[in-house]
């Protein structure tokens, strides 16, 4: 059994925050997303974060780094957008398996030069599977309600291709994330459970969904039990929400979630809401204070951040969770 | 965490079922088995109303929809898809949960690929064996659902407590134990069957279910338990009063027992405390098995139990004491011929003129008929029977009305009887005049061309107009053929030199040929139109009030089997509803070519073309034959049947060739629907514009959905194909190596027979034997199957038919991929078979398959083989239909070739058990029964030439001259090669364990081309011959 869920057990296990707010910082320009390697490409390939595993591996290392410094017991590997159908619109399809191996591979090598350093406390890599850019239960054509961009078996045979990678490359965890359509999800779920049994392995899984308005539901439709009903199936280490909204306006959904499941529940909001810039100017101070309400009405059992977080963020979470004691599961129905 | 395990679902929302949940009350009108309309909305494509069937249901208190595509005609897996992604994008039904419902585990699974929430899979069991239902389970799981599991294993459906409890406790251990299913996941259904039978062995039905869901409860921890109520009451349809009582009752026992979930119908349960207390008593008697002479006190407390007819002896007979029209209408809408000839010759007694007698009391009854049959309360047996009837007074009046013609004249009336245009038109004088009309419809006078402009495009109350219309030796400005009226315009036009007749002449001759003829001045025309038109108008409609004929009241409609095939079941059921609709039909049979179709269509002025086929060549006729009519000016509208026709090939296909309308009628109880709609002067206009506009839609659907398919190039098929292990199989040598007859007893057949889709012959759908239990046909599919095996007894005892079979096994080889090559037993080649190759972009790691991918390649160096056969048990049917016909009985004329089918593929499995056990050998020791035989669990394959695997019919020419068919056993090929007699079977033997049943699905041109060389002959004629499968 995999280390973690003894380390869940002790504590709360802090995730680390967004890898798209730390590579603007470089400024990346067409050439350095290309590299050496695809210089020649013909297609444009600017902001292609996924690519600069590849192109810029130092540069991914150094963000994964920062967080484990700043007090993160998990990273999420650089695949967000690592399917077929994620990297078709770069017309990259064909570097998917090296693009998620090799982010797995270079998260690790992070990761164990951390735990060198302290091997009494466990770092993990979690395998980023992101929700891909296309819906499996809802028409991206007004006029057609009954059509479909992608397809179940379409999402089943590109996750499982990720999955297959991240594994071999080594991530000690999955993490089926920002899942705006739970049908999605579910093809990703499955992926896992047929390369678990074509490689005879097992390996922990969290799934992450997003409420993406006031609504209080998903982008397809479903209030949070109807979620969390619905990926149930499957043995998950955890449960919880990411992204779309900020730490307040995601309490309400996360207490309903934590008080029906008997996953472990985490968290990784986002710093507040996008200003008219498309900026998040939540302060690491002000994000603490939210998280700690958290704490106190014993939420959480991973926490971290996602679009606009940075280590500073993940620090002073690091802090406040250190000081509670992780959510023990008490469901209600 | 022993307080969460409760069954949780979730569609938008939650459904938690938890133990203060008293009962889930499951929707069941979505589906396609056991409604009706929603079959035909779903079949029409007409999604938006099926969405309000779901939304109605909800919106009633639902709380899960059970969604069902089981249909033969339907492509489940598509509808199943379409409905559910519709579904989820409206919000007020998708909140609820979905209960994904087939008997097949590719819709299940094809439903479970487009359902966000957590659905309920209906259903698995252990039927087909331990393994499958664990392969099905681990499924299921993994898609996150939970799951129906019926208490059915390897034997049968479990019908005894004892059955049920084993049944259920093994399907529980394997799912917990072996599969790791979550127990609250699984919910029984052990099977609710109908009380009150009769039969003694039925009366523990109720108690037995209401035991093993009890036992169920207490043993099975988690578990829950549904089923659908409405079979309980099944002996008591039509009698709603005491079938809502059974329903409330044994819900409420059930429920007490720990049912938590079920499939009722809200109209029809009565709230249990409203139940009468002396009905509640007799009900809970039959349901508690508590007296017994339970059955028989609650059938006869519930005769005086208001609720639907049901039918006592004493009211059987006292219809015999009602008046004639109300005994003529009985005899009519119960089919019976017993007393028709004595009521018959009372009516004509009483009646002024023997034809009144159609005219006004058979029409009466035939109308009655019609109604119920549109309605949907009489089902397409019970119409046949009624035009049996309907038939038998007629041929008896017949000599009578003949008599009476003879006597004084009667009033003249009836399409039948009127002098025809072309019967009159001089046919050296039609040369001269035709050039002339030509140039006067182009130089008219000013008040013809006012008085076109408003007869012209049937604008005057829908009457079509035609000008310069030739008929003798002259010329009508303007007529209405169907009224036989014409209207003169003095002009210039008699001035014609050819033309020295005086108008007075004219009239007196057209009046003389049955023209009513109305003249009227320029100076009439130009100056009062409108009075011009009333007057017309009054003449037009004085005729419609004449008495109606007797027979084709309604209208005329030629029908045809069109040239090539043979098929004419289909065909002539149509005609005999069409029949009792007051329609008059003229049948021309079967194999008619298109030029006979058009020269009678024209001469008989028939209102509508009814054009049937069952093979796939003959789509290409009917294409043909709406381009030749097309070119000819004819404008009677198509309509188009028949088990290769679709409404999808009709509107991409036939309806662009033709300007008139072409229709897809798909079975016989909407061909009165359409042909009416098309004949009603009133409706026509919206009705034609209306399918047109359907079609034209549809077309431009199908034409950018085919254009979105990709496909390989023939190449890349082949590169693609389904490579076995050769070197792994070793091909079983068979026992015998040739060609030989087999002639057996055609008793020996019946026990082959699938009846399924025999009563799909009758319109009646459902599955055997379960239709005989059917809701909504069970009572009609009973009475059709006795009938059935009363012929059939009589049939095989008085020798009416003959059984002659031939077949053949031959070394063969897989050579060029695609093709496939026999030998004699010294290694001589013998034939060829040519196979086509899938083409269609497959999802990776599927091949694209050909049958000769089932037969060794030559290069593998392995001696493979291959058998092909042909069967018959047609010789004797003909002859025998048309002995019925001739007795005005085409109830059974239709039946005796229905069997007559039923036994020709009964033969064909009959022989093919034989190839398999004995004459190839290669699956001594398999045992199975007739209903694995159905669901072909066997191994090896049959594919015939002209079905999915081998659209290619020109295979069986290969065949004909291998078996030498034709010379050993008198089985002949049309030109369309449709083989005849029509009930006769013919195809190839795979003996291979993998090979397996598929459909080719399209082809390109590059296979078409390549096929064409192989076949030697232009890709032209192959074009022709492939022609339904090649992509657009």
């Amino acid at each position: 059994m995999s280390k973690i869920y003894a380390a869940l057990n002790n504590r709360i296990l802090v995730l680390d925050g967004a890898m798209g707010t730390m590579l603007q910082r470089y400024n990346f320009s067409e050439e350095d997303f290309r590299g050496e390697r695809f210089k020649d490409f013909p297609h444009s390939l600017k902001g292609n974060n996924d690519l600069l595993t590849l192109t810029q591996p130092e540069a991914i290392k150094d963000v994964h780094r920062q967080y484990f410094a700043a007090g993160a017991d998990i990273v999420e590997t650089n695949t967000f957008s690592g399917t077929t159908i994620g990297m078709a619109d770069y017309h990259l399809e064909d570097i998917v398996y090296e693009l998620n191996y090799e982010s797995a591979k270079i998260a690790r090598e992070v990761a164990d030069e951390f735990e060198a350093q302290d091997p009494s406390r466990p770092r993990f890599v979690a395998g980023s599977i992101g929700p891909t850019n296309r819906t499996a239960s809802m028409s991206p054509d007004v006029n057609d309600p009954g059509y479909r961009a992608v397809t179940f078996d379409d999402l089943l045979a590109a996750y499982k291709q990720q999955v297959k990678a991240l594994i071999d490359g080594g991530c000690d965890v999955l993490l089926v994330e920002t899942i705006f359509d739970t049908l999605n999800a579910k093809a990703a779920l499955y992926a896992i459970e047929e390369v678990k049994d074509e490689l005879g392995i097992d390996i922990p899984i969290m799934v992450s969904g997003t409420i993406t308005d006031a609504s209080g539901r998903t982008l397809s439709g479903q209030t949070v039990e109807a979620f969390l009903i619905s990926i149930s199936h499957i043995p998950l280490l955890s449960v919880g929400f990411n992204c779309a909204l900020g730490a307040d306006q995601l309490k309400p959904y996360l207490k309903r979630l934590a008080h029906n499941t008997s996953f472990s529940v985490s968290a990784h909001p986002n710093a507040g809401l996008p200003n008219a810039f498309g900026q998040y100017d939540q302060t690491p101070e002000e994000m603490q204070v939210l998280i700690k309400e958290y704490l106190d009405d014993n939420l959480i059992n991973i926490i971290g951040g996602c679009c606009g977080t940075t280590p500073e963020h993940i620090r002073l979470i690091a802090e406040v969770a250190h000081q509670y004691q992780p959510r023990k599961i008490e469901v209600t129905v | 965490m022993a307080g969460d395990r409760y069954l949780k679902l979730s569609g938008l929302e939650p459904l938690i079922v938890t133990p203060e949940t008293n009962f889930v009350n499951i929707g069941e009108r979505t589906n396609v088995t056991g409604s009706r309309k929603f079959l035909r909305l779903i079949k029409e494509e007409k999604y938006e109303e099926a969405l309000d069937i779901a939304r109605a249901q909800v919106e009633g208190g639902a709380q899960i929809i059970d969604i069902n595509m089981d249909e033969g005609m339907l492509d489940g897996v598509h509808a199943m898809t379409t409905f559910l992604n519709l579904i989820a994008s409206e919000p007020d039904i998708a909140r609820v949960p979905l209960m994904i419902d087939s008997s097949k585990w590719e819709i299940i699974e094809a439903g479970l690929k487009v359902a966000q929430g957590k659905s309920i899979v209906n259903s698995i069991s252990l039927k087909e064996g331990e393994e499958n239902f664990i392969a099905q389970a681990n499924k299921v799981k993994r898609y996150g659902a939970a799951v129906i599991v019926m208490a059915f294993d390897e034997a049968g459906q479990a019908d005894t407590y004892q059955r049920r409890i084993d049944i259920c406790k093994r399907s529980y251990d394997v799912l917990v134990d072996k599969v790791g299913f979550p127990a609250e996941d699984i919910i029984f259904d052990p099977n609710i069957f109908p009380v009150a039978t009769g039969m003694e062995e039925h009366r523990q039905n109720a108690v037995d279910f209401f035991r093993a869901t009890k036992w169920i409860r207490q043993n099975l921890p988690y578990a829950h338990v549904s089923g659908g109520v409405s079979n309980v009451s099944f002996s008591f349809r039509g009698n709603d009063k005491v079938r809502e009582a059974m329903h409330s009752s044994f819900l409420y026992h059930a429920i007490q027992h720990g049912m938590d979930m079920g499939i009722v119908n809200p109209e029809m349960i009565e709230v249990y405390d409203d139940i009468d207390k002396e009905l509640l008593e007799h009900v809970e008697d039959v349901l508690l098995d508590r007296r017994d002479d339970a059955t028989e006190r609650l059938l006869t407390f519930a005769e005086n139990v208001k609720g639907g007819p049901k039918v006592t002896e004493k009211q059987a007979q006292e219809w015999r004491s009602l008046s004639i029209q109300e005994r003529l209408t009985h005899a009519l809408v119960r089919g019976i011929d017993e007393f028709i000839e004595v009521d018959i010759e009372e009516a004509r007694l009483a009646a002024s003129k023997p034809i009144e007698v159609i005219e006004i009391n058979l029409m009466t009854g035939m109308n009655v008929v019609g109604d119920l049959f549109g309605s949907g309360k009489m089902f397409l047996p019970q119409v046949v029977k009624s035009a049996r009837v309907m038939k038998k007074a007629v041929a008896y009046l017949l000599p009578f009305i003949e008599a009476a013609k003879n006597a004084p004249p009667a009033p003249k009336g009836g399409a039948a009887e009127q002098t025809r245009y072309w019967k009159t038109a001089d046919p050296i004088m039609y040369g001269l005049l035709k050039g002339y009309c030509q140039k006067m419809r182009n130089q008219p006078t000013d008040a013809e061309r006012l008085l076109w402009s408003a007869l012209s495009g049937k604008k005057l109350e829908g009457y079509k107009f035609r000008r310069q219309h030739i008929i003798g030796g002259f010329i009508a400005d303007f007529i209405c053929i169907k009224k036989n009226l014409i209207v003169e315009v003095d002009g210039l036009i008699h001035q014609l030199p050819e033309n020295s007749a005086s108008d007075k002449q004219r009239t007196q001759w057209l009046e003389e040929q049955g023209y009513r003829v109305i003249r009227f001045t320029n100076d009439e025309v130009l100056l009062n139109i409108e009075n011009v038109l009333d007057k017309i108008v009054t003449e037009l409609t004085t005729e419609l009030t004449a008495p109606p004929s007797g027979a084709g009241g309604a209208g005329k409609i030629l029908m045809a089997t069109v040239k090539g095939d043979v098929h004419d079941i289909g065909k002539n059921i149509v005609a005999v509803v069409l029949g009792c609709n007051n329609f008059e039909i003229i049948d021309l049979g079967v194999m008619v070519p298109p030029e006979r179709i058009i020269e009678v269509a024209v001469r008989e002025q028939v209102d509508i073309i009814g054009l049937s086929g069952l093979i796939t060549p003959s789509l290409d006729e009917m294409v043909y034959l709406a381009k030749e009519m097309d070119k000819l000016n004819i404008s009677i509208p198509i309509m188009i049947g028949g088990a290769t026709t679709s409404r999808a090939h009709t509107a991409v296909k036939i309806a662009p060739q033709y300007r008139e309308t072409v229709v897809h009628v798909n079975d016989a109880s909407r061909a009165v629907t359409v042909a009416g709609n098309l004949l009603n002067v009133a409706t026509k206009g919206d009705y034609t514009k209306t399918i047109r506009d359907e079609y034209d839609t549809l077309r431009e659907g199908y034409l950018n959905r085919s254009r979105d398919k990709n496909f390989l190039n023939i190449e890349d098929a082949r590169r693609n194909k389904l490579k076995l292990d050769w070197v792994a199989f070793t091909p079983f040598k068979p026992n015998f190596i040739g060609v030989q007859t087999i002639y057996p007893k055609p008793a020996d057949l019946v026990e082959f027979i699938d009846w399924t889709p025999f009563f799909q012959t009758w319109d009646l759908h459902g599955k055997y034997p379960a239709i005989l239990k059917d809701e909504v046909v069970g009572e009609q599919a009973v009475i059709l199957f006795a009938d059935a095996q009363k012929m059939l007894k009589q049939m095989l005892e008085e020798d009416w038919l003959e059984a002659r079979g031939i077949y053949g096994v031959f070394p063969a080889s897989q050579i060029n991929d695609d093709d496939i090559e026999l030998y004699d037993e010294n290694g001589k080649k013998k034939a060829t078979f040519l196979t086509l190759r899938q083409q269609s972009q497959k999802t990776k790691g599927a091949p694209n398959i050909a049958l000769a991918d089932f037969i060794a390649p030559k290069d593998s160096g392995k001696t493979d083989y291959i058998g092909a056969f042909a069967v018959t048990t047609g010789f004797g049917i003909d002859e025998k239909a048309a002995e019925f016909e001739k007795a005005h009985d085409d109830y059974n004329s239709i039946m005796v070739k229905a069997l007559g089918d039923r036994l020709a593929e009964a033969f064909a499995e009959y022989l093919h058990l034989k190839i398999r056990k004995e004459i190839w050998g290669y699956a001594a020791d398999e045992h199975l029964s007739n209903e694995h035989l159905i669901k072909e669990e066997y191994a090896g394959i049959r594919p015939a030439p002209g079905y999915p695997a081998c659209p290619d019919h020109l295979e069986k020419n290969t065949i004909w001259q291998l078996l030498d068919v034709e010379k050993q056993i008198g089985v002949t090929l049309t030109e369309s090669l449709a083989m005849w007699p029509a009930s006769s079977v013919s195809g190839y033997y795979f003996g291979n364990p993998q090979s397996k049943y598929f459909g080719l699905g399209k082809i390109k041109e590059d296979q078409v081309i390549d096929y064409a060389k192989r076949r030697s002959m232009p890709t032209t004629t192959a074009t022709k011959w492939l022609n339904p499968n090649i992509a657009d």
